[in-house]
């Protein structure tokens, strides 16, 4: 198949950048996504030109680094799946397709479709751990867990921290990424005892950091590409409204 | 407890946000019952009792305040969080998201800027006209008159249109807002969201068609 890209080129994160655009002929509609930018720029390297810069390590969608924006979505048109899953059997011949960086002021970019997300980390560093002493593993059994929690905790922990949420969502808010990563640790034992100054201090960090609100939109669930409901930042906020409210310092 | 802390958090603002939100939501109820009031077709003699109750009830009065006070802190709220997002991602895209969501729940602050706008020439009509701010119609007896008021008033075409289309605006931001409120205030659950959501539907249909049934009925039905 014959397509015709049109790329956010950005020499740094100073410069100004513009869209350039790019065809490209005998495309396979099995190849991936990010393999399709590699022959685009095996022909840009060819001929002299400067490759497209984008991030990418895994690429089995587990990473959360090849997040970019494909015709007005994170991760390209198809449900629950990171960039380097897309194939490229989902555009027809002849299609034109539109490829930005997430946009965020959270997410400065370094280069072309390559951003900055340090500001997950910085979140993390607030509070997204527990505090427990390192060793051998504990016995299985002296800390029960319940099953039914033990699954949502780890629906939650299957967050990649692409930021597909953020560059869905039409405040830039980061309320999906931060609810599931507090909801992780509050739901198991080992997290629950610091989960009130967890809340808090993660969400004053996503605050400060910039982020948006939350409007309820529920593009950040419609974009996540591994399927992290929106409940998850009910359950943040009830956390958040607990520890303001209830929990003694 | 937590410290208090002058700037509110994301979370806490639209928490405010919402619960003043849900008071709106409660008003607008007594607001459309005691309006129906005028389709009993007893010339007002209903209406203006439970008018009359309004006006001079203590209770009701301090109700009154706490009213507009939700009204201010919903709208300056709406308003802050509004400008903070906008500068969370101050270059846009250049193909607009086409996320799977719900259409009118990305435009709450436009459907709320008219609403506002609407709420201005609302209060011109009956609640500016009650405080004696402006002018009491030629029409009206005294400034309590609001079944006078709306009778001339929705005869004229372009008001009647103007009012159902602002009730019409209305009910696509209450859609979003009542199951938003839910949700922001963690009100979450795989059992009653869906008929939240439902409920909100109702909800806004119901508010739309009520307020927009009275106007109806002046325009094409009452003979003045």
């Amino acid at each position: 198949m014959n397509i015709k890209l049109k790329i956010w080129r950005q020499k740094n994160a100073q410069a100004k950048g513009k869209f350039e655009n790019y065809s490209l002929e005998d495309v396979s509609p099995e190849m991936g996504f990010l393999e399709m930018l590699d022959y685009l720029n095996q022909k840009l390297i060819k001929s002299g030109g400067e490759p497209v810069a984008y991030e990418h390590d895994c690429r089995e969608g587990i990473c959360g680094s090849c997040g970019m924006y494909i015709n007005g979505r994170p991760h390209g048109p198809e449900a629950k799946t990171t960039t380097c899953e897309l194939r490229m059997r989902s555009f027809k011949d002849g299609d034109t397709i539109t490829i930005e960086p997430f946009r965020s002021r959270m997410f400065p970019i370094i280069k072309d479709l390559l951003i900055d997300r340090t500001a997950f980390e910085k979140i993390l560093i607030a509070g997204g751990f527990i505090s427990a002493d390192t060793g051998s593993a504990p016995e299985a059994n002296s800390i029960l867990v319940c099953k039914k929690h033990a699954d949502k905790a780890f629906d939650m922990a299957t967050c990649i921290g692409c930021g597909a949420c953020v560059a869905a969502c039409k405040n830039s808010s980061a309320m999906l990424f931060v609810s599931a990563k507090i909801n992780q640790y509050a739901l198991l034992p080992q997290g629950k005892i610091e989960a009130p100054e967890r809340v808090k201090k993660m969400v004053a960090k996503m605050d400060e950091l910039g982020f948006g609100s939350c409007s309820n939109t529920y593009a950040c669930e419609a974009e996540c590409p591994k399927g992290i409901s929106v409940s998850a930042i009910a359950k943040m906020n009830r956390e958040f409204l607990h520890a303001k409210l209830i929990a003694e310092d | 407890m937590g410290k208090f802390n002058l700037k509110p958090s994301t979370i806490s603002s639209k928490v405010v946000m919402a619960i003043a939100g849900l008071f709106l939501m409660t008003f607008l109820i007594v607001h459309l019952g005691i309006n129906m009031l005028m389709l009993l077709g007893d010339e007002g003699n209903a209406f203006g009792k439970a008018v009359s109750f309004m006006t001079y009830n203590p209770g009701i009065k301090i109700f009154e305040y706490v009213l507009f006070g939700g009204f201010i802190i919903h709208m300056i709220i709406g308003a802050l969080i509004e400008v903070k997002n906008y500068f969370a991602r101050p270059v846009k895209y250049a193909v607009s998201n086409n996320s799977n969501t719900s259409f009118f729940s990305k435009y709450m602050i436009h459907t709320g800027i008219l609403i506002f706008i609407f709420l201005i020439l609302h209060f011109t009509h009956f609640f500016f006209v009650k405080l004696k701010l402006v002018e009491l119609p030629a029409c009206a007896a005294h400034e309590h008159d609001f079944f006078t008021i709306t009778k001339y008033l929705f005869k004229s075409p372009y008001y009647a249109g103007i009012y159902i289309i602002c009730f019409i605006f209305l009910g696509l931001h209450l859609n979003h807002a009542f199951q938003s409120a839910f949700q922001t205030l963690g009100l979450n659950h795989p059992k009653y969201t869906p008929a939240i959501k439902v409920i909100s539907s109702i909800y806004a249909i119901g508010i739309t068609l009520g307020f927009s049934m009275i106007t109806l009925y002046f325009y094409f039905f009452y003979t003045l």
